[in-house]
């Protein structure tokens, strides 16, 4: 068994706890504003709270910024944590191994499948934009990418998944409401396996409900969560291809 | 407030501008033999027709539009069988579309006789045209009584789907020192060939702009004004699939600003290029006659490509916005070109490159309200680091006079504005351009040194740009990739399908009112 190792929020010596926050609160600037946010802080078990700063926002909003000290502490020897194994190489890097040992650009189709109608988590792994100043994967000499857009039904995403002859499929669920996108991911997966292409894709979930350990628990290969940049999904998808094709 | 200068290459200057001009004549005749239905759209509303059609909400306009394409009378234009019904069914402009919407069909109408019609149409236009000015002269007084802040002009963005909850987040950010509010619209809403109808409380990412919206923001932000004592801008979103119909609304609702830009749909929003050059113009004529400032998006194109690497790619693109700008009657005091503070914040002395870039736009258009925005690419989660660089953005702007400062947010990448960053984005724009008020008066950058060299340098690489799409065409060149390395085919994108030829009788008496008015089309 692991030791215990018990871990406090570090502010200028070990274990003394000290939290910064900020926040806004529907209270007109006064007072009772300034006790309602020091309960608030109480409240989440924070001690020796320190109002730092309270303005005045109008209209009946107060902004604040607290400290606290707290005694919750996270024993990290009880944590696992389950992530892709990726080696970061730089795009010029991909491209060039993509163009050595596949003689052809990857195909990659995105969707964001089922009701949600948000792109923002596709658009910033496969736009040329990117995200975080990271190009996406239109960037790269390496990819071939399909972007299909929002509300894809799941049938639609397999069409095109053999039209084009896909080798990765990016599937984004961002809003979702009672857990509907792992309905939507499942019926996905199960589609795939039906219509017998599942074998020789890589099949990758994103989202910021999704992770990995949720993504490999539903039978995809890799999840990515929030703040995922397109370097890392690109990395991910040419070693792991390299790697299952014997490349 | 003055601000320094720098000197430009008059000559490349004059020469960047004659070129963007032959480009821009290349695309404007193409442009004259096309409508759209958004064009055609926006002609109904300007000639008063409102209101949605059943369960589904469908404008009026689109019903009618959607029947003249079923008749094949859609090369003819909406005005003249609109307005030769209202004339043979003794019924207003607004009656005969709701008759069209329960059945009416327009091809079992008679024509009435020519000098009925245009002494008809004559009085439909000038009441048309007499609503917009009524509306601008409204604008120009309260401008007048409230008075002008001081520029740049400190511009924030409510996103909260909720109109009344935006009301309440408008309404806090001026009290805190906003001159301008704009509402950002719902995710998608420029891929929308309709504008939405009434006030609306929910979205993704922003809230509808719809008519009802327009008018229920303009009435909190003119009443917040009277208690703060100083004129507050209203901004919409006049881009995507209907430029037109936006424009009208917000000409009749007495906005101040629209995101205008003349190619930034076919880019970053996969739209015709026909049908966004053909919209833009349309759109332009009505911001032009009502007063309405237009801000262009080169800021976008920083946002794919490198910020100093593509600058010049800005430069050429605010070069030829502002020809089709022209076109379109709009004076500079009425072209807020934009460009952006996207460098790189790891590259050394990224400052003067931003004050380069910066200078440059001021002294291409010393007279236009230039936009300037902030920092997004290079916004990471660090929200500390971020403040830091919103805080240099905030002094080039107020260093080099820049005229409309949309506020950077130090929360950018991670979510949309809560009410306590913009509040922070307005602690440091306030301090620093206090802090820095006349600090453009003193300051004289060294002739031939960096900034100069640099602004030059920009601006050649801008003209090199502008011979080369002059040579292929706009059309070629944006199909090329060109511009924010984007490429889109002319035969794609969406809303194609809503460009259509002229025909021979095609008519739209409220364009040809508004050229004259503006003195374009001699």
């Amino acid at each position: 068994m692991n030791q215990q190792k018990l871990v406090k929020p570090y502010g200028d010596q070990l274990n003394d706890g000290a939290v910064q926050l900020s926040f806004t609160l529907p209270i007109e600037f006064g007072p009772l504003a300034r006790e309602a946010a020091k309960k608030f802080c109480e409240k989440l078990g924070f001690y020796e709270v320190t109002i730092a700063t309270m303005e005045d926002l109008h209209e009946g909003y107060t902004f604040f910024v607290v400290y606290g000290k707290t005694d919750v502490a996270v024993d990290v020897s009880s944590i696992k944590v389950i992530a892709p194994k990726i080696q970061r190489l730089p795009r010029e890097k991909i491209d060039e191994l993509v163009l050595q040992k596949f003689k052809r650009p990857i195909v990659v189709v995105g969707a964001t499948i089922g009701t949600d109608a948000h792109t923002v988590g596709l658009d910033s792994i496969l736009n040329m934009k990117g995200f975080h100043g990271d190009y996406g994967l239109e960037r790269y000499k390496a990819f071939r990418v399909y972007n299909l857009g929002a509300q894809v039904p799941p049938i639609e995403l397999v069409r095109k998944v053999r039209e084009v002859g896909a080798d990765v499929v990016l599937v984004s669920q961002v809003v979702t409401q009672r857990n509907i996108h792992i309905q939507h991911l499942t019926e996905l997966m199960e589609l795939l396996y039906a219509e017998n292409l599942r074998d020789d894709l890589l099949v990758i979930a994103g989202g910021p409900r999704i992770t990995h350990e949720l993504a490999l628990e539903l039978g995809y290969d890799a999840g990515f969560g929030s703040g995922t940049t397109p370097s890392e999904v690109a990395n991910f998808i040419v070693q792991e291809l390299l790697k299952r094709r014997g490349l | 407030m003055g601000r320094p200068t720098i000197e430009l290459d008059s000559k490349l200057v004059q020469y960047a501008r004659s070129l963007a001009k032959k480009i821009t004549d290349d695309v404007q005749k193409i442009i004259d033999e096309h409508s759209t239905v958004s064009t055609e759209r926006a002609t109904l509303r300007l000639l008063g027709v409102d209101g949605v059609v059943g369960e589904e909400q469908v404008p009026l306009v689109n019903v009618v539009l959607d029947k003249l394409k079923e008749w094949n009378m859609l090369d003819q234009g909406a005005f003249k069988p609109v307005v030769s019904a209202a004339i043979v069914l003794d019924k207003d402009v607004q009656q005969v579309c709701e008759a069209i919407a329960d059945g009416l069909d327009l091809r079992t109408l008679p024509q009435p006789k020519r000098n009925i019609y245009e002494a008809f149409s004559q009085k439909l236009v000038e009441e048309a045209v007499a609503r917009i000015k009524r509306k601008s002269e409204e604008r120009d007084a309260l401008l007048r009584e409230l008075g002008d802040p001081p520029k740049p002009y400190k511009y924030l963005i409510v996103a909260t789907g909720n109109i009344y909850e935006d009301v309440v987040q408008a309404r806090a950010a001026v009290f805190q020192g906003a001159d301008i509010i704009a509402v950002i619209r719902s995710t998608a809403q420029s891929l929308l060939d309709y504008v939405p109808y009434g006030a609306t409380t929910e979205g993704y990412g922003g809230t509808y702009a719809t008519q009802e919206n327009f008018r229920i923001m303009r009435q909190a932000l003119d009443d917040a004004a009277r208690k703060v004592g100083r004129y507050i801008r209203q901004v919409n979103y006049a881009s995507g699939l209907c430029m037109p119909e936006i424009a009208v609304m917000a000409a009749f609702e007495g906005l101040d600003i629209l995101l205008n830009d003349a190619m930034y749909g076919i880019l970053f929003r996969d739209i015709n290029m026909l049908r966004t050059f053909t919209d833009q113009y349309i759109s332009r004529l009505v911001c032009a006659y009502a007063n309405i400032t237009i801000n262009t998006g080169e800021d976008n194109y920083l946002t794919t490509a490198d910020a100093i690497e593509k600058a010049h790619t800005v430069t050429a693109s605010q070069l030829i916005n502002e020809q089709f700008a022209i076109k379109a009657g709009l004076k500079p005091q009425l072209m807020g070109l934009g460009h952006a503070f996207e460098i790189n914040p790891d590259i050394e002395d990224s400052l003067l490159y931003e004050i380069a870039h910066a200078m440059l736009s001021r002294e291409l258009f010393p007279d236009c309200p230039v936009k300037y925005m902030p920092p997004t690419r290079y916004m990471t989660g660090n929200i500390f680091k971020g403040y830091a660089m919103n805080t240099l953005f905030n002094l080039v702007s107020s260093m080099t006079g820049q005229s409309i400062q949309l506020l950077g947010i130090l929360t950018e990448a991670i979510h949309t504005p809560y009410m306590h960053d913009r509040y922070l984005a307005l602690v440091n724009a306030n301090y620093v351009f206090s802090a820095t008020r006349h600090l453009g008066d003193e300051i004289l950058f060294r002739p031939g040194g960096f900034i100069e060299k640099r602004a030059n340098e920009v601006l050649k690489k801008a003209v090199e740009l502008l011979e080369h799409i002059s040579d292929v065409g706009l059309f070629s060149a944006i199909e090329q990739g060109i511009f924010a390395d984007i490429r889109r085919s002319r035969e794609a994108g969406k809303g194609l399908e809503g460009v259509f030829k002229k025909g021979e009788a095609y008519e739209n008496p409220i364009r040809d009112a508004l050229e004259r008015e503006l003195g374009v089309k001699g």
